[in-house]
């Protein structure tokens, strides 16, 4: 994060810099910061996550302010909020709406990366970083989901909670600790509360250690070549802060067309219902960021044991638990299952195709994740978690060393293929 | 840029449209009506306001509450404050207790919510042949497709179809049969504004008054959109341009190359 020579003009600004480098911090993170200059409009999600993230925190503050994270309570606090706390009702949609606001730029910029192939060498820790994020965020926007006290609320907690029951031995005692009890319960808002306020917090902590790994070395670039000398960068300020700024207004708009004229459509109408441990929903569906996740622990329908024996090794339930979380944790490793030397999806015309079909197999998983599982869609399911699987454990490390890219540029600043000349 | 934000645009209106598709149910789908509090300037018609609350106070509440509901907020909807008082105090709620420590009663106020019908749930499927009246404060946020389904519901009821005792026959129900008895019936009422009140009318009014009772900031809500929108157009562009502007050296070197 250092490297900035950066000097404050004023005296007053000198003496504070003497002692607390913070001007030439600032100016290393956002003024001078050398930036390559092709950079593409989706780069810009990264900060507008950052801003996600803000929005999220300053919203939820206020909101905690209000809430009453008690069984009897938490759905007629939140109705308070919408009806009595002056903009309570833009408090809470904003931050409803701007969870998936958060999530559709999170995954945005992840798949930013699998293209542009940002995850490799010597970027892998700044990768890792970021899976951890998420990690944190799914955790956190999950218990977000329970706090209204809902229906989606109370049963969504006990599907996704009842999950761990599938771990072998240990399983039942590990839901009654998450559980604080016997089943979903005042124990279980009040520490879910406590976590969705700390956590966020934690989030900000690995923010800041992603923004250091990026720093190191600095961002990657469309051409996914590293940069070579001043003439291929430009500094942060006033270029990309231009262009971010720009980005976060059209960013804005479409978030305020949730919150303003459509603040449910992303939400579930069960979840006006209050919780009642007595009445099943016909349909429990998680949030619409959760639904490829869904349908990967849904995928499994049969215990793997020796066939013709009762001898189960795995269950069908705990299978899908074990993928499920698979499917992310296989992210962390990801940089070393690429085995291509070649970052950028341009210069990979076969990894190019195979990317889309990444995307639209995703979109599989979250169509069937959304739907219940009858007809042809748990078939679809398996083969799409499967097909999920194959792309990072079977394709990326054989495709590395198959595949022949075309030949890279000489420079960002001079974008030439060097066969040509 | 435009592509990006369609591609994002395209794939949250998907995702909406995925994960609010309801389960399979046999329920017929709720007859599609266009409702003045719809679109960016939706506004709740005050009439309607008035001839639902009227609705929900001759008909609805004698089995479902609107505890969200209290009657100083009946204010909004375009009752004086006078009338607002006179409402609240037809009702009896619990007051303070006296000096001896008893509970006692009282007329309503204007900071009073709307007492529900029965006092608990349990009372409340003792008099209704063991189904639950649900509240109805939220009641159209909490359906898909809210307001068309309550009104297809009410207009709903069909006779000549075997059900089970005390149940009646309602193809926008799921599982077709409703413990509920066909409530409104034409010029069950009678409108103080003149209006005629039909099955339909009332239905649509009292979904009106729903409405509002489920989402009171609606129309706060659209306001402000327009504002907040407004500002963020004219911000857009003028960080177009300033963007533009910024980068003009670089691209200009580019092109010299």
């Amino acid at each position: 994060m250092a490297g900035s020579n950066y000097q404050p003009k004023s005296k007053l600004g000198q003496w504070i810099e003497y002692r607390l480098p913070i001007f030439s911090l600032i100016d290393g993170l956002f003024g001078s910061y050398p930036t390559p200059k092709n950079l593409n409009y989706w780069w810009s999600f990264g900060s507008l996550a950052g801003i996600a993230l803000v929005v999220q925190i300053i919203t939820g503050i206020v909101l905690a302010m209000h809430y009453t994270p008690d069984t009897s309570l938490a759905f007629a606090s939140t109705e308070h909020i919408m009806r009595n706390v002056n903009y309570g009702w833009l408090m809470r949609y904003v931050h409803a709406n701007g969870a998936s606001m958060f999530f559709i730029i999170v995954y945005v910029h992840i798949f930013r990366g699998l293209y542009y192939g940002s995850y490799k060498s010597p970027r892998e820790i700044l990768w890792m970083l970021g899976v951890v994020i998420l990690l944190l965020m799914m955790a956190t926007a999950f218990m977000g989901y329970v706090l209204p006290w809902g229906q989606m609320s109370f049963w969504g907690a006990t599907v996704i909670t009842n999950l761990f029951g599938a771990v072998p031995v240990v399983g039942d005692s590990i839901v009654a600790w998450l559980w604080g009890g016997f089943s979903v319960d005042n124990a279980t808002l009040h520490r879910f509360f406590s976590l969705h306020y700390l956590l966020p917090f934690v989030i900000v902590g690995v923010v800041i250690m992603h923004i250091w790994a990026l720093h190191q070395h600095g961002s990657n670039n469309p051409l996914g070549i590293d940069v070579k000398g001043p003439q291929d960068t430009v500094p942060f300020t006033p270029y990309y802060t231009a262009k971010d700024l720009y980005g976060f207004a059209v960013f804005f708009l479409v978030f305020a067309y949730f919150v303003f004229y459509n603040p449910n459509f992303l939400g579930h109408p069960d979840n006006y219902i209050p919780a009642n441990p007595l009445v099943t929903p016909a349909h429990i569906v998680p949030e619409w960021y959760y639904l490829p996740f869904y349908a990967i622990l849904r995928a499994i329908t049969f215990d793997i044991g020796i066939p013709g024996t009762d001898i189960v090794f795995i269950t069908a339930k705990f299978a899908g638990v074990i993928l499920m979380f698979a499917s992310i944790l296989i992210l962390l490793v990801l940089p070393w299952l690429d085995t291509s030397k070649v970052r950028s999806a341009k210069f990979r015309p076969i990894y190019k195709q195979l990317y889309w079909l990444l995307v639209i197999d995703v979109f599989v998983l979250g169509y069937v994740g959304a739907k219940p599982p009858e007809g042809i869609l748990p078939t679809v399911g398996l083969i799409a978690t499967a097909y999920y699987f194959i792309h990072f454990l079977v394709i990326m490390p054989i495709l590395g060393k198959k595949e022949k890219p075309l030949p890279l540029p000489e420079s960002i600043a001079n974008p030439v293929v060097k066969s040509a000349e | 840029m435009k592509k990006i934000l369609l591609a994002v645009f395209a794939s949250l209106m998907m995702v909406g449209a995925v994960s609010s598709v309801q389960a399979a149910s046999d329920a017929e789908h709720p007859k599609d009506l266009s409702w003045g509090f719809e679109g960016f300037t939706g506004t709740y018609d005050r009439g309607a306001l008035q001839r639902g609350f009227q609705i929900y106070k001759e008909v609805c509440s004698a089995c479902h509450g609107v505890k969200y509901i209290a009657f100083r907020n009946l204010m909004e909807i375009g009752f004086s404050e006078e009338e607002a008082k006179a409402i609240a105090a037809e009702y009896i709620v619990a007051g303070d207790l006296d000096e001896y420590g008893d509970p006692t009663e009282r007329a309503g106020k204007l900071f009073d919510y709307i007492p529900s019908p029965f006092p608990n749930d349990i009372a409340a499927r003792a008099g209704n042949n063991g189904a639950l009246p649900p509240d109805l404060s939220l009641m159209i946020k909490a359906r898909p497709n809210g307001a068309d389904y309550v009104y297809s519901l009410l207009t709903g009821y069909e006779d000549g179809h075997e059900v089970a005792a005390g149940m009646s026959y309602n193809s926008y129900f799921a599982g077709s049969e409703i413990a509920m008895g066909q409530p409104l019936f034409d010029d069950q009422v009678l409108y103080a504004d003149g209006t005629e009140a039909s099955l339909e009318q009332m239905s649509q009014d009292v979904v009106v008054f729903l409405a509002w009772a489920a989402e009171p900031t609606l129309e706060a809500r659209h306001k402000a959109g327009f504002k907040v929108i407004s500002f963020l157009l004219v911000l857009t562009i003028l960080l177009y341009f300033s963007n533009k502007k910024v980068w003009a050296g670089i691209k200009a070197k580019k092109k010299e190359d």
